[in-house]
Formats: C-alpha cells, sequence, structure tokens
C-alpha cells in the first residue's frame, strides 16, 4: 500500500561524497561563475549611475571602480562571464544531442578552462588598445 | 471516469511543474547574449576609466544606450531565472521560496537603475548637444 507519510529525500548533488571529476567541477563552475558575476554588474551599475548623478558622486565611484579592488571586481567577473560564456555554448551543444560522450565532455571543460583565460587575456589586451 | 486524456493529467506533474519551459528560456536567453557580450564588453571595458563627460558621451548615443539596456534586461532576468535552479538544489519550503523572491528582486532593481542610468546620461547627452 502507498505510505501517505512524505519521504525525507536528500537534496541533489551529494558534493561530499563524489570525487572530484572533470564533468561535475566545469559545471559547478558554470554556477559559481552565473551567481558570481553579480558583483561585478552591481560595481559597473552603480558606476553608470554615478555618471549620471553627479561629478562629485562619479569622482568617489569612479576612484572605487578603478581602484586596485575595482580591478579585481572587473577582472575577476571578466574571467566568470568568459568562462559562463563558453559552458553556456556547451550546454547548448549537448542539448542538441552531440559531443556527450565522456572524452569530449571532458575535453569541452578544459576549453572552458582554458579559452575563459585566454578570452579574458585578449579582452583586456583589446580594450586597452 | 475522468473524460481527460493521459496527456492532461500528466501536464503540471512534473519535478518543474512547468514541463521545460524554463529551460527553453534559459536557452534562448543564452543565445541572446552570447551575441550581444563581446561587444558590450568592448564598450564598456573602454569607457571605464574615462572621465565622466566622456562617459556620458559614450552611452548617450543610441547603440551603446540600446545594446546596454538589452544586456541589463535579457541579463538579469537570465541571471535571476538561473539562481532559481541552485536555490532548488539547496533549500525548500518557505526558505527556497524567499530567496528566489530576493533574487528575483535583486535582479530587478538592478535593472531599473541600470535603465534610469541610461535614460538620465541619453537626457545630458541631449541637452549638451543642444547646448554644443
Amino acid at each position: 500500500m502507498a505510505e501517505a507519510k512524505p519521504v525525507e529525500r536528500p537534496l541533489s548533488p551529494h558534493l561530499q561524497i563524489y570525487r572530484p571529476q572533470m564533468t561535475s567541477m566545469s559545471s559547478i563552475l558554470t554556477r559559481i561563475t552565473g551567481n558570481g558575476i553579480i558583483v561585478g554588474v552591481l560595481l559597473l551599475v552603480w558606476w553608470l549611475l554615478a555618471a549620471a548623478t553627479s561629478p562629485g558622486y562619479f569622482n568617489f565611484v569612479n576612484a572605487i571602480a578603478t581602484s586596485w579592488f575595482g580591478d579585481l571586481v572587473f577582472t575577476l567577473s571578466l574571467l566568470g562571464v568568459w568562462y559562463h560564456y563558453l559552458a553556456g555554448i556547451r550546454h547548448l551543444i549537448w542539448d542538441s544531442a552531440k559531443m556527450m560522450d565522456i572524452k569530449t565532455a571532458e575535453l569541452l571543460g578544459w576549453i572552458c578552462i582554458i579559452g575563459s583565460v585566454v578570452l579574458t587575456a585578449l579582452t583586456l589586451i583589446i580594450i586597452h588598445l | 471516469m475522468r473524460y481527460l486524456t493521459d496527456r492532461k493529467r500528466a501536464v503540471g506533474k512534473g519535478a518543474s511543474g512547468t514541463g521545460t519551459e524554463h529551460h527553453w528560456w534559459m536557452s534562448a536567453s543564452a543565445v541572446a547574449l552570447a551575441f550581444m557580450i563581446p561587444t558590450w564588453l568592448y564598450i564598456v571595458g573602454t569607457t571605464l576609466g574615462l572621465p565622466q563627460q566622456a562617459v556620458i558621451a559614450t552611452f548617450s548615443q543610441p547603440f551603446p544606450a540600446i545594446l546596454t539596456a538589452l544586456v541589463v534586461i535579457v541579463g538579469m532576468r537570465h541571471f535571476a531565472k538561473g539562481t532559481e535552479i541552485w536555490i532548488e538544489d539547496y533549500a525548500r519550503g518557505t526558505t527556497g521560496k524567499a530567496l528566489k523572491i530576493a533574487m528575483h528582486s535583486l535582479a530587478y532593481v538592478i535593472m531599473a537603475t541600470a535603465l534610469y542610468a541610461l535614460g538620465k546620461m541619453v537626457f545630458i547627452g541631449l541637452l549638451l548637444g543642444a547646448n554644443g
């Protein structure tokens, strides 16, 4: 007979018991970068608001946005954006049921990680030209 | 006997409650963002660090203003709906609902603030253009 009592099921990813693998780590990184980017967005939108407000307020926020702290936030956000970008494309590829065997999936993980570093460096070079 | 088709009985009973709608929306917005992000990064990257006048001059132009508005609107919806998935993995019940509401609210506050700033810069740009 069906039990009416609700079953206490564990919440999904059992991070504690899984051995770290390329596929799981690159998936978790997608989540971390997707959420982490919000810090850069907050600083950027604050900076936009300041530019639209007054010279005094702009100088205050611009000093933060262009300080070592701002550089760190924006550089990490840029890295996060590119990683999430490549990982997102990887998901679009997988959605079409292509490149899903473990070897290729792991290779795509490496492409996301190395690619995000390369694209971040390229972006920084291009915008400073 | 209930005169319902099997399909009708099944709709809404899955784990998501809304079928593949969320997944499809995330894919569609991801493609939109993929097209916009590289150009937008270039515009923002080359404007960051410039004096206020130059920042206003950039964002009061049609292309940077519209592109930034689109990236913020689509990006913040993509963010808010994306956070739902990890919240569902780690929190349930009232905590889960509260976290989802908080994330959606944060996204909308950022969106509204950015649109306000853009609108005002376009307006200032118009005034400066009219004077110069």
